[in-house]
């Protein structure tokens, strides 16, 4: 081809000399290095401050409250990757709850009663998916409502009150161990990783990155991009109600209350671990990240006996230094480099 | 500035001193009216302080008959063409009574007929005693307009020189530090069998029924005003936009694409005129901007790999010639040249058999201008069918083998490259 032969072609007399601090900055720029840095740094401090942070019973307890919590992140993760968010979670989450609930107490079989808690979760993500894409509702408009409509629904058919008195055999799935680690941990381990492995590497779900970075481009490249919208809402609301089936399954009860401000506690994990409300951004891994982030903040709070009013306050203040410092610091990044440039 | 040291830290300060600045990306608000747009700082008010708006449109008019700009100071901005956008953006500058103007690429989203009214317009300006920085790709508009010309590059100082004093040749030497030769590649005329047919295809809001071919290996060039329907068209003929009736053959046989995904499958690729908006995924790397469309191909069994997505974006980052530190560089990070040559990669490498360039080279410096002619023509001669469309008519002139000219949607003209002349296709364009 007709490549004016002497072009400028600065690929290495560019790429040579500041290899090594290009190397430290985009080690810098992942947020995962970081969090896991800060995440370790807590512990130590935790431990040695309370002197019981590092015990087996403490990381079970935390571990444990993560885990419903870590499986919505998958979700959420895929939601805010696209370019909206799901503020439903919470109210689904109880949702999918009052559902096996119910299901089981009407004598269904187990696995049919789990697959109609995990299957309203979906309908409610569907009809999430199908307002943003084919009515074109905005996705904070769209779930807004949908919190709206599942808590609803939850608290109607429940009258309001928990249910209680399910099977054993279904408690098994929440409570139960399996190679000396509870059940629950590992489902939400599974998630993390088959969730972080396809937004990763798979190609249906790195449409996804691309519909979030920029939408009409994705769409004059041949992506679907209503298809993929209405799949990640799905994704999201059957990712809730599983975790509500779950948590219904470890704490033997229904709680038509449950799981409320859960969306934004996910959100700010999510953010912290690196996604852009842009779209575009972010990863499982550092999702669950955040999460662990600021759970460890939270249970430190517990143990140093903080009042349970200033806790929040406390997660406020985290998530705004969090991504402050981010961008703060990504700014710096692009002056340095500017700099040097020039 | 008159002598004495300045640091203006904001536009504002700068505006106070005099500067005003009209960027290339419009910096307006679109769902306020013209009039609350040239005055966004100094709204006139009343003594409860609420917007007096009769002063408002009034001051507005005035800015506006100075200009000679003649749209409604009550309209909305986004019911304005770009052009008038354009021209409102620079009453708003000329409001704040600046004693020095800047202005960056004002003619990139303008026809030549337009851009013609703002030189004159400047030109004025400058006899008024207003000083102008103006910053334009465009020789032939700093050659009408310019006292003096300077040259960056790359960032660097390269040089002043009298306008009177140099030819276009010379400039160009300075903006590229080599020789560049000729702007367009030569033609070879050795044109195929048919590949794409459109038949009696209708836009919304038009009537008119528009038919044209696309042969094997030819390059077909829309020429027309800004407005004029020839994105319209090749958004529909693409699958992007909806059209109201037509039928569209493909190697012969009829096809219907509901989508660009339609026409992807079946070879067509389309390179949008607004690179940002609508080409580049701005915050992505190289790699990824290059591999969007062939997802598939750089997979095995549903998962990316690795070795297939480096391997493609290398061939393709080395072919351009795309000047970047590397493949994982964040397309935003590039120049304007370079972030046009990725948007050329992501189609070539879906192999097209035709291909659709909208304004392909709007805004980028004339060497990536040049390599990119060159290749869409060494694209036509392996066969390619390629649609270009441009609001530079010399692109125009030097790319087609054959041209088509719109107006009001509808095509209204078609020349063989003999034939063609600017004048021929500006009075096509315009109706006569």
């Amino acid at each position: 081809m007709e490549t004016t032969p002497s072009a400028p072609h600065t690929t290495t007399s560019q790429d040579t000399p500041n290899a090594n601090s290009n190397f430290l900055l985009r080690l810098l720029r992942a947020r995962e290095a970081t969090l896991i840095i800060m995440i370790v740094l807590i512990g130590i401090a935790l431990q040695l401050i309370t002197g019981k942070f590092l015990t087996t019973p403490n990381l079970n307890a935390i571990s444990l409250g993560f885990a419903t919590s870590a499986i919505i992140v998958v979700g959420m993760t895929a939601a805010l990757v696209s370019g909206g968010f799901d503020l439903s979670v919470g109210s689904v989450f109880a949702m999918g709850g009052v559902t096996v609930a119910l299901a089981l107490r009407a004598e269904l079989p187990i696995p049919i009663a789990i697959l109609c808690g995990v299957a309203c979760g979906a309908l409610a993500g569907f009809i999430n998916g199908f307002l943003i894409t084919q009515i074109q509702i905005n996705p904070f408009i769209t779930t807004l409502g949908m919190l709206g409509i599942a808590r609803g629904v939850s608290l109607a058919i429940t009258q309001g009150l928990p249910i209680a008195g399910l099977p054993p055999d279904f408690l098994v799935y929440g409570q139960g161990q399996n190679l000396g680690i509870p059940n629950l941990i590992l489902i939400a381990i599974i998630a993390i990783i088959v969730g972080d492995i396809l937004m990763r590497r798979s190609s249906a779900f790195r449409q996804i990155y691309y519909v979030g970075g920029n939408e009409e481009a994705a769409r004059l490249s041949g992506i679907n991009v209503k298809r993929v919208v209405l799949a990640v809402y799905v994704l999201s609301g059957l990712l809730a109600g599983l975790a509500g089936v779950l948590s219904v399954s470890r704490f033997t009860v229904a709680d038509p209350g449950a799981g409320s401000g859960e969306e934004l506690r996910i959100i700010a994990a999510c953010i912290i671990g690196g996604c852009s409300l842009r779209g575009g951004k972010g990863t499982v891994i550092g999702g669950l990240l955040g999460l662990i982030f600021v759970g460890f903040i939270n249970n430190g709070m517990v143990l140093l006996r903080v009042p349970v009013y200033w806790q929040q306050l406390a997660m406020g203040v985290v998530l705004l230094l969090a991504v402050g410092f981010d961008t703060i610091s990504q700014r710096w990044q692009l002056r340095a480099r500017g700099k040097k440039a020039g | 500035m008159d002598g004495q040291p300045i640091t203006p830290a904001n536009p504002r300060e700068a505006l106070a001193l005099g500067i005003a600045i009209v960027y290339q990306e419009l910096s307006m608000v679109p769902t306020l009216t013209v009039a609350e747009n040239i005055f966004p700082g100094h709204l006139p008010t009343n003594r409860f302080g609420m917007v007096n708006y009769r002063q408002l449109y009034q001051n507005a008019a005035q800015v506006l008959e100075k200009m000679q700009v003649h749209v409604n100071p009550r309209a909305l901005v986004e019911t304005l063409s770009i052009a008038n956008q354009q021209l409102v953006e620079i009453s708003k500058a000329l409001s704040s009574n600046c004693k020095v103007l800047i202005l960056d690429e004002p003619t990139s989203a303008l026809t030549d007929t337009e851009a013609d009214r703002l030189l004159k317009l400047l030109h004025r300006l400058a006899l008024e005693g207003v000083s102008i920085l103006y910053i334009s790709h465009k020789l032939n508009e700093v050659f009408t307009l310019a006292h003096r010309i300077t040259v960056l590059r790359d960032g660097r100082y390269i040089g002043t020189e009298k306008t009177a004093d140099v030819t276009p040749d010379q400039i160009i030497r300075m903006m590229v530090g080599r020789e560049l030769g000729a702007m367009y590649p030569s033609k070879t005329n050795q044109v195929g069998s048919p590949l794409l047919e459109v038949q009696d295809l209708t836009l919304p809001n038009s009537k008119a029924r528009n038919s044209f071919k696309l042969n094997q290996g030819e390059i077909l060039g829309f020429a027309g005003l800004i407005g004029s329907g020839r994105s319209e068209l090749a958004r529909s003929v693409f699958g992007a936009d909806s059209k109201v009736a037509g039928r569209i053959f493909l190697n012969g046989s009829p096809v219907d694409f509901r989508s660009p995904q339609d026409a992807i499958k079946h070879g067509l690729g389309y390179l949008p005129e607004d690179r940002k908006a609508a080409g580049l995924f701005l915050e992505m790397s190289i790699r990824l901007n290059i591999e969007a469309a062939v997802i598939s191909k750089v997979s095995t069994n549903g998962f990316l790999s690795p070795t297939k997505e480096r391997t493609l974006a290398e061939r393709y980052v080395q072919q351009l010639a795309i000047s970047t530190p590397g493949i994982e560089q964040e397309v935003r990070r590039l120049s304007g040249g370079n972030q046009q040559k990725t948007l050329v990669a992501k189609w070539l490498a879906i192999k097209p058999n035709i291909l659709i360039v909208d304004e392909p080279t709007r805004g980028i410096d004339v060497g990536a201008k040049k390599e990119i002619h060159f290749l869409l023509r060494q694209l036509a001669e392996s066969g390619v069918g390629i649609i270009i469309i441009s609001s530079e008519l010399p692109e125009i002139l030097g790319m087609s083998d054959r041209i088509l000219v719109m107006h009001e949607s509808a095509i209204v003209a078609e020349y063989t490259a003999e034939e063609a002349t600017e004048e021929k296709i500006i009075r096509s364009a315009s109706g006569q």
